[in-house]
């Protein structure tokens, strides 16, 4: 993993790490709830030929100024501020459950910042009838139970880390209720925080990536933000969960990799 | 030294098999299919009846509380049990622990309400606050984890400024903005009823209480033994913020079963117990704790979840029941002839240093002539045994009532 670099923003109310690499038309990637994700290898192969750079939102890890931000409308200004800082006119934007939500917000509240958009099993619409599994209502063993394709070989792949020491445990309990918390300031109880009045105003083509065993965002989302999102097109990866990018990193880059140009 | 008897309302046909077919007690148990309004009518009436006996059995004071979606307590809402209370009974304080005070849309509800109660007393209100708990908060009233101590603590703020303030104020907050706030009536205590804050542990909260001067107490179903954590965690902020440990500062509840001998407390008790803690406190381990309910500091301190599965249940989990005396030893319970509850008693008091001790008397589906008779028995027994402790210290946090002859007495009662 490369070293994070670090940002700050409005005179020191945001510091935010990011992992950076490459050259070229950039990508940005907004990771969802579980935070910057820890293989990173996906990443490095879309920076092959593109800058690829994979902000940490406040709340996570060792960014800060989450007090600051609300809701949606907080969150979108404080990217518009991201990507000028970061002296980005226009990028690609990749979106991960909550980051998904994020980055249809940004492209809908502000069209030219975004050439082209990702949404990879995200958040922001809620569907009575099969919300999928509630990530604020379940042991870390549930979750992840129902966020893998195969949990067990997730694990032996170092995909879900099993902390060893005492101090290992008490760091990952920690680090899983920031994230969470931080996450769920936003999307607590019910994801549906008004995305669906908005969603139509997005000019960038939209591509929708789903791993087809997701129970968290089950992948019948895609159909509800295909009816929303004008021409958008979906695809589901086979033998994959909620992480299509982590259990199928070949497929999920060529996937994005043909779309992106 | 004072007493309050505690009542949690629970519902007590729930099946035998409960706990193996239904996921939780909380948050998701199927009213339609496990609550009988018409048992719930008996429970009801049954629970009143045991909370007027024990404020005329010469507890200080009666405790009702609020929780939702649950068979561990039925009220919801605590201000409608302590109004019934209020018109029936006399002298006891009416502990009211409390309104879940960031629940309320807008809090000046619970103000109004808090107040009515004070004045239809005659002035016996305590006012809890408690944060409430994760189930009832987030799961159950939708509270997002991430702001409900800032929701709570402005919400407290507007309450305290609505009984004080002599003029109609404005309150413009980040979750609550009234233009005109003005409260009818107004609390009959001055310059406020005494506010208690029951904890479920978390380290902010205490010198939070301190610098208010309120008391701070701690509801644990672990016993005395892991009480003590918390309530030492509690005193040491006051002697750091130069406070004197006046004990009525604090307060706990404890789970007591007295019988005449105590081979006849655990044949009496023991089903009752099992009761509770197997299937009142069978909460499913992801309701227990939303995500961002407690700081990342009280975490990174140690203390556990209040609701966290107990060191019982991983044992049942792992095939070994908790016995009776495992249940005492682990000090889950005090328990026993009246002897044997006032030793127990007095350790757990002087170790926790506290002078408001809230006396769980009924447990689970324990029946009504148990309940009195454990009530009867601490009250003649073991409770003026205890009384003079603490008697060197002033106790700043109990109602001041009306006097006597200024009390109205309800004309049927009089008749």
């Amino acid at each position: 993993m490369p070293i994070l670099q670090r940002v700050s923003m409005r005179k020191g109310t945001f510091s935010v790490r990011y992992w950076s690499q490459g050259k070229g038309r950039p990508i940005v990637f907004l990771h969802g709830w579980a935070g910057l994700p820890r293989a990173t290898a996906w990443l490095e192969a879309l920076a092959q030929r593109r800058l690829v750079i994979a902000p940490e939102f406040p709340g996570f890890g060792e960014s800060t100024g989450l007090e600051r931000l609300d809701d949606f409308l907080d969150i979108a200004l404080y990217q518009f501020d991201l990507f000028a800082t970061l002296k980005l006119r226009q990028a690609d934007l990749i979106g991960h459950d909550f980051g998904g939500a994020i980055a249809a917000e940004v492209a809908a509240l502000r069209p030219s910042l975004v050439r082209r958009l990702v949404l990879v099993a995200p958040s922001g619409l809620f569907d009575e009838k099969r919300p999928g599994v509630d990530p604020f209502a379940t042991t870390e063993a549930e979750l992840n139970a129902a966020s893998w394709h195969d949990a067990a070989a997730a694990a032996k792949g170092g995909l879900i880390v099993t902390p060893q020491s005492d101090e290992e445990k008490k760091a990952a309990v920690i680090e899983r209720a920031k994230a969470l918390s931080a996450a769920g300031k936003f999307l607590f109880p019910i994801p549906d925080k008004g995305l669906k009045k908005r969603l139509s105003r997005i000019e960038a083509p939209t591509l929708l990536i789903w791993g087809a065993g997701d129970q968290v965002v089950p992948p019948q989302y895609a159909a509800l933000f295909k009816r929303r999102v004008q021409g958008a097109r979906s695809i589901a990866i086979a033998k994959a969960g909620h992480y299509p990018m982590l259990e199928q990193p070949a497929k999920f880059t060529a996937a994005v990799k043909g779309f992106l140009g | 030294m004072r007493f309050y008897w505690f009542h949690l309302m629970p519902y007590q046909d729930l099946p035998a098999d409960f706990s193996q077919k239904y996921p939780s007690v909380w948050v998701t148990p199927p009213s339609s299919r496990l609550y009988d309004p018409a048992a719930g009518h008996r429970m009801y009436n049954e629970y009143l009846d045991e909370l007027e006996h024990a404020a005329e059995a010469g507890f200080d004071g009666v405790c009702v509380n609020e929780h939702h979606q649950n068979a561990y307590g039925m009220m919801p809402s605590p201000n409608i049990m302590a109004a019934t209370l209020a018109r029936n009974t006399k002298r006891s304080a009416i502990v009211v622990l409390g309104n879940s005070i960031a629940l309320y849309n807008p809090p000046i509800r619970v103000a109004e309400e808090l107040a009515m109660l004070d004045v239809m007393s005659g002035g016996r209100l305590v006012a809890g606050f408690p944060v409430g708990s994760s189930m009832d908060t987030n799961y159950c009233y939708g509270a997002t984890p991430a702001t409900l101590r800032e929701k709570y603590q402005e919400a407290h703020d507007l309450i305290m400024r609505a009984w004080m303030e002599p003029e109609p104020f404005a309150f413009n907050g980040k979750y609550t903005q009234l233009r005109y706030v003005n409260v009818w009536p107004r609390p009959l205590q001055k310059p406020h009823p005494p506010v208690w804050v029951p904890g479920g542990g978390s380290i902010e909260t205490w010198a939070w209480v301190a610098e208010r001067n309120y008391s701070y107490s701690y509801l644990s179903f672990s016993g005395y033994k892991r009480g003590e954590q918390v309530m030492q965690g509690y005193w040491r902020t006051l002697d750091e913020m130069g406070l004197k440990r006046n004990p009525y500062r604090g307060g706990f509840l404890q789970l007591i079963c007295v019988a005449p001998t105590d081979a006849e407390a655990e044949r009496i008790y023991a089903p009752h117990v099992d009761y509770f803690y197997d299937k009142c406190l069978h909460i499913a381990a992801g309701f227990a704790e939303a995500p961002g309910y407690r700081t990342v500091k009280t975490i990174a301190a140690g203390l556990s979840s209040q609701f966290a599965p107990t060191q019982r249940q991983q044992r049942q989990q792992s095939g070994k029941r908790m016995t009776w005396k495992d249940y005492i030893e682990q000090g889950f319970i005090v328990a026993g002839s009246p002897a044997t509850v006032r030793e127990q008693l007095k350790d757990v008091i002087t170790r926790l240093h506290v002078g408001h001790l809230m006396c769980l008397l009924h447990l689970g589906n324990m029946p009504r002539e148990t309940t009195l008779m454990n009530t009867d028995l601490f009250a003649r027994e073991v409770m003026p045994h205890l009384r003079g402790l603490w008697s060197e210290w002033r106790d700043e946090w109990y109602p001041k009532a009306l006097p006597e002859r200024a009390m109205q007495t309800p004309a049927a009662r009089a008749r």
